[in-house]
């Protein structure tokens, strides 16, 4: 069975020795070359412990430096779609592909849709992550939420409301007590999210 | 003439395996090969910190929070969704150079017409010449020690009986190691552990019991099985005493530290042969020793395992093979090559508890054998890790966010009750 990623608009094609029909559409262009898939099959498998070719919550669980990141929960939610309770491959390597490091060498094309790893789009899913119901802005009580999740139990409501409080006055523009994405792009224009937010695979 | 023999078949394998590799370099590009699949930033958490908010206007560096904090926990995330640390231990290693052996090669192309005739020939060399011996010796080897064992059984003398048994014991295994073509280096021999103590060693597979006793004489501590195991294991029992517990007696750790304690007070017997990582570890590294094998008390005589990987893949993978198919891939590797280190004897100091002390021998352990001394628990490729390792996390970056702070608003307060 063979993948065809569309890599610039040539077909590249790649062995994958299981069974599974996977096909990529090629405007997502996840520019990372087969062996990296693979690479990325093999890992697949062996968390998919049961051999369903799809993943469980539980199986992300059985990670254990996942299991102790203090927001290891939403990273693994970020993998399902709403009401989905399993990921396939094709989904696993999506969600990947935004943390690959932007390609400098070819210019942006603007008839294009936004690729997958642009600034924007890792912004946007690290905005997703505070943003658990998906309205459009962090609310003070999502804020909140992620920091409990962040800082250790002995911080107290008070401390964590006071936080919350303050980043929400430096990043809100328009005063309406929530982070939209603009302002959250905003107030973070200077970080180098290329470097931050990206895997480099070695070779 | 054996000896001669495996060092003429070593040279030419090396001289084959280095051929093979400058193909590979030479041809193709893609990976064979990588000790972690990604490039990691080898910062703490607060240098890491410290860089994304470098962008900040304000220098509150400390006692602060910044939604780019964030980042730092998404991307160590989803780098261990990658690649981590702990289940690649529990799957074999990668080489740098291929060893004609498909199974070590998880990127296996075709690569050039040549390499895959020399390919097929180690194929056959393999397994229709190799295997067939190897499979006669490995009969003869567990058969008499069946007999033997049992025969000896039947002496009455302390004395004699001692010494047959030691003599087929040693017989036995060493066609074992003859039947997988074990070839191994025993150093420091003058530190070999004598009757009366605990011997310790890392785990990577059941063969290791094979090696190590082809050396000296050791009693083996296990589980009881039923079948060929069990016959094994009820013969050996009759010509030199062995400790094996049935499935229920191993969960109560009262009862199996005083049995042992008591085979170790009796200074006559052989030394215990203990395995304290509880599982088999790929062989690049040691994982936490479990504390019981060093509550029994006596000496610790510790050996360090190291299996030349080029050779064959030793370790045992359970969940993916059962015992038979990794003998059969045992039996059709190129050979065993093995170095075996006896470490200086140790025991538990003043004030030391049964942790520490597992860590100092663990660290010898690894230190000797060229492994890497890592403090997860082995069992980990089971269960799951401990909620600490989370809290953990949560402290150190609350240290960051509100360590400072803490002691702000706390001060308000006091002036407050004093007023």
């Amino acid at each position: 069975m063979h993948i065809v990623i569309k890599l610039f608009g040539v077909p590249l094609s790649c062995p994958i020795t299981n069974s599974m029909n996977i096909w990529f559409s090629c405007f997502l262009f996840i520019i990372v070359t087969p062996a990296h898939i693979v690479r990325l099959y093999d890992r697949f498998e062996a968390l998919d412990k049961e051999k369903t070719g799809h993943l469980r919550p539980q199986d992300f669980g059985a990670i254990n430096r996942l299991a102790m990141n203090p927001i290891g929960d939403r990273i693994i939610g970020a993998f399902f779609s709403p009401g989905q309770e399993t990921v396939d491959f094709h989904s696993f390597v999506r969600i990947l592909a935004h943390f690959r490091p932007a390609d400098k060498k070819h210019p942006k094309d603007p008839s294009m849709p936004e690729p997958v790893n642009s600034r924007t789009s890792k912004l946007k899913f690290a905005f997703q992550l505070y943003d658990q119901d998906k309205d459009g802005k962090i609310s003070r009580a999502e804020l909140l939420q992620v920091l409990r999740s962040m800082l250790e139990m002995q911080v107290t409501e008070e401390q964590l409301e006071s936080i919350a409080d303050r980043t929400i006055q430096e990043a809100d523009l328009d005063n309406d007590d929530a982070i939209s994405f603009e302002e959250f792009r905003k107030s973070l224009e200077k970080v180098n999210i290329d470097h931050k937010m990206s895997i480099r695979f070695l070779r | 003439f054996e000896r001669h023999f495996s060092i003429i078949f070593n040279v030419l394998h090396l001289k084959i395996s280095d051929y093979a590799t400058h193909s590979v370099i030479y041809l193709c590009c893609s990976s064979l090969l990588f000790p972690g699949l990604i490039q990691r930033e080898g910062g703490s958490m607060e240098q890491e910190m410290g860089e994304l908010r470098r962008y900040r206007t304000q220098s509150i560096s400390r006692g602060e929070f910044a939604l780019s904090d964030s980042f730092y926990f998404y991307r160590k995330g989803l780098e261990s969704i990658v690649d981590d640390q702990v289940t690649q231990r529990f799957s074999s290693e990668e080489l740098v150079s291929w060893n004609l052996l498909t199974r070590t090669n998880h990127n296996f192309h075709y690569i050039s017409l040549r390499l895959t005739i020399i390919w097929g020939l180690g194929v056959i060399i393999r397994y229709c010449v190799l295997f067939p011996l190897r499979i006669t010796l490995a009969i003869i080897g567990i058969s008499w020690l069946v007999i033997g064992t049992t025969l000896v059984g039947f002496l009455p003398n302390r004395r004699v009986k001692n010494w047959l048994s030691e003599l087929v014991h040693l017989m036995c295994y060493r066609i074992c190691a003859r039947g997988l073509s074990a070839t191994i280096q025993y150093h420091n021999k003058n530190n070999k552990p004598q009757k009366g103590g605990i011997c310790v060693a890392n785990h990577t597979s059941p063969i290791d019991i094979v090696i190590l006793a082809n050396d000296g004489c050791y009693a083996m501590v296990g589980q009881s099985h039923s079948g060929l195991m069990g016959v094994i294991q009820r013969s050996m029992v009759r010509s030199c005493p062995h400790v094996w517990f049935e499935r229920s007696e191993m969960r109560d750790r009262h009862a199996v530290t005083s049995r042992l304690r008591a085979h170790v007070a009796a200074k006559r017997n052989l030394p215990i042969l203990i395995f304290p990582e509880g599982t088999c570890i790929n062989n690049t590294s040691v994982m936490m020793f479990k504390k019981g094998s060093f509550e029994i008390g006596g000496t610790i005589y510790p050996v360090a395992i190291k299996y030349d990987p080029r050779f064959g893949d030793a370790f045992w993978n359970s969940a993916k093979y059962n015992m038979v198919s990794y003998l059969l891939r045992m039996m059709t590797s190129w050979a065993i090559v093995v170095n075996v280190w006896y470490l200086p004897p140790m025991t538990r100091q003043e004030g030391e508890d049964a942790t520490k002390f597992a860590n100092r021998v663990k660290s010898a352990i690894a230190h000797q054998g060229g492994l890497l001394d890592m403090a997860w628990d082995g069992s980990l490729k089971r269960d799951k890790v401990k909620e600490e390792f989370k809290e953990h996390q949560q402290k150190m970056y609350s240290s960051m966010v509100v360590g400072t702070k803490a002691r702000n608003s706390q001060e308000p307060h006091t002036e407050s009750t004093k007023s």
